[in-house]
């Protein structure tokens, strides 16, 4: 009877993803998909050798080292600062969350303004005696990506956090508080102990949204924006244009192993530092 | 006493620091709708230098620096009566979008329904193993996904065709996860006494089940249509007839001959979607709260 109910899916996922990701797998061995010579490592080594792989990958990993710890630090003080009794707690959450919603191509357009050259950011800069920066074609051009990229997710982690923090149970924060733990105390033995799974799935879920960020700066700059901004997508897009399988095949795999790599990785962490409380 | 007193300068200083954030936060959209009420001589002269692409400039006016206006000169409606009587290429794409995006919601929706019950209802270790194969897809990046759905859609000669991008969106396992997440939480004997009562599994999914998830259902067809509302990966890679892009696409190519009217169309674009959080916060918010915790 369970087959009933689950055959749709999982027949739709088998034949969308998981089928044609073992064929993305035996793609990425063999030499093409013609002759299919086992020629194991060789499109991998292709793949590492290629500089526009390369300038991808430095640029996708220096902007997600960059981005998931801001947004989930920020969030997570956020977080405690709604947690607080203060005015207009509701209204915060809900502006803050707004831009959630809001489809990136809308703002593309204000962001263009905000930061082009002539722009007003760049007014604001020079008016405090600082000096233009060319924010698009610069090395400066990530910073406008986190930017964007905290102002879209920062809303989303924030509502993880909340409902995190209002199911640490109260009695255990009484008891310390009876026993004159500090306010410190606290904070890291119990709220953060307690919210430990929380942020391992905020941090995982930003690195996604981070490797999503090809959208942003697609929008704003096209196909071949400068080179801080060049993307692992774009690659993708790039590679997908001129129809080489093989290379397609064995960086989609290197990818799928970092994330296997990092997110188990996060699950060991989690799993250590959060073994005694079960939440 | 003193304390009290502590505490609330800090929580008046906090609501002020909070307040400058929410301005920053709302700025973007809020520059956006303003802007669409603007002539199209007004935009070409505050934002010109932005677009001027060269040779287009003519006797335009335009300003040396990019001026940023929050209220019109002259309140407008022009470029709404453009983009919805005079250029219909706009309302083509919005129509494209929501070709798209609707069939999406609803049978990922119908499709995660069945599934996240049978995950529920049955357990085992090959529906445990399934289920964190779901996970493990519902976590790679679309550099990843994208290679076997255009991979299949060429198979099955869908490409170009809006079915390559129904059909992964449809088959995405991001809702099956979420509403496992939500009925596994419904007490099992509730399912369990209609069993006792005699009713099929079918009934118990269709009369007891499906009402007590009718939120839940709610708060991920909302997080289904903002992605979707805002894709853009997909549609590049699987459709490459630039006429059947959506909407989210098609904004970036606005040329500079005409950013007057893009205002008017990036916020005719953020209108459902705002229309949905306005009258949907509450199960947006439920629904992102379902996800804390990826172990099930």
């Amino acid at each position: 009877m369970s087959a009933f109910f689950l055959a749709p899916s999982v027949l739709g996922v088998a034949l969308f993803f998981v089928l044609p990701f073992l064929v993305v797998i035996f793609y990425s061995v063999v030499n093409n998909p013609i002759q299919k010579r086992f020629v194991f490592l060789e499109n991998f080594v292709r793949v590492f050798e290629n500089t526009a792989f390369r300038l991808a990958a430095a640029n996708t990993l220096k902007f997600s080292f960059v981005a998931v710890p801001l947004a989930v630090v920020l969030a997570l003080t956020l977080a405690f600062v709604l947690e607080r009794q203060i005015p207009f707690k509701s209204q915060f959450r809900t502006f803050i969350l707004s831009p959630m919603m809001v489809p990136i191509a809308s703002v593309v357009l204000i962001w263009q303004v905000l930061f082009h050259y002539n722009g007003v950011v760049n007014e604001f800069m020079v008016s405090l005696g600082g000096d233009k920066i060319d924010w698009f074609k610069s090395e400066h051009a990530q910073v406008v990506l986190v930017i964007l990229f905290i102002w879209k997710n920062l809303g989303y982690n924030m509502i993880l956090f909340m409902a995190a923090i209002s199911s640490i149970p109260r009695d255990i924060l009484e008891v310390a508080m009876l026993e004159s733990a500090t306010p410190r105390q606290l904070f890291f033995h119990i709220k953060m102990r307690y919210l430990s799974p929380t942020i391992l799935f905020v941090t995982i879920l930003s690195l996604i949204n981070s490797f999503k960020v090809f959208r942003e700066v697609y929008l704003l700059t096209g196909d071949y924006p400068f080179d801080s901004l060049y993307m692992l997508q774009h690659f993708m897009n790039n590679t997908f244009q001129s129809l080489d399988y093989q290379k397609l095949s064995a960086a989609a795999i290197l990818m799928s192993l970092v994330m296997i790599v990092i997110i188990g990785g996060l699950f060991l962490i989690e799993n250590y530092v959060g073994k005694d409380v079960e939440g | 006493m003193r304390r009290k007193a502590k505490r609330r300068t800090t929580d008046l200083v906090l609501t002020c620091v909070l307040a400058g954030i929410t301005i920053l936060f709302l700025i973007p959209i809020v520059f956006t709708i303003c802007n669409s009420f603007m002539a199209a001589s007004e935009i070409t002269a505050n934002y010109g230098v932005i677009f001027e692409t060269g040779e287009s400039g003519g006797k335009k006016f335009i300003l040396e620096t990019v001026n940023l206006k929050f209220i019109p000169d002259m309140v407008s409606f022009q470029q709404y009566i453009t983009v919805l009587f005079k250029s219909p290429e706009y309302l083509l794409k919005f129509w494209n979008s929501v070709i798209l995006v609707g069939p999406i919601v609803v049978f990922q929706l119908v499709v995660a329904c069945l599934a996240a019950y049978g995950f529920t209802r049955y357990r085992g270790r090959l529906r445990e193993i399934i289920f964190f194969v779901y996970i493990i897809l519902m976590l790679m990046p679309y550099q990843v996904t994208l290679v076997p759905n255009f991979l299949v859609s060429q198979w099955l000669n869908l490409l170009d065709t809006n079915w390559a991008v129904w059909l992964p969106g449809i088959f995405s396992p991001y809702a099956v996860f979420l509403l496992t997440k939500y009925m596994r939480r419904i007490p099992a004997g509730i399912l369990e006494a209609a069993r006792i009562d005699g009713a099929g599994e079918w009934q118990i999914f269709k009369n007891v089940c499906m009402p007590l998830c009718k939120g839940a259902m709610g708060s991920v067809a909302i997080l289904i249509f903002i992605d979707y509302w805002n894709m853009v990966e997909q549609p590049l890679i699987l459709l490459s007839d630039p006429e059947k892009h959506p909407l989210s696409v098609f904004l970036s190519r606005i040329n500079a001959g005409e950013i007057g009217l893009a205002f008017a169309v990036a916020t005719i674009y953020m209108i459902p979607a705002l229309l949905v959080f306005l009258y949907g916060e509450e199960y947006l918010v439920e629904g992102i709260t379902y996800q804390g915790g990826i172990k099930a």
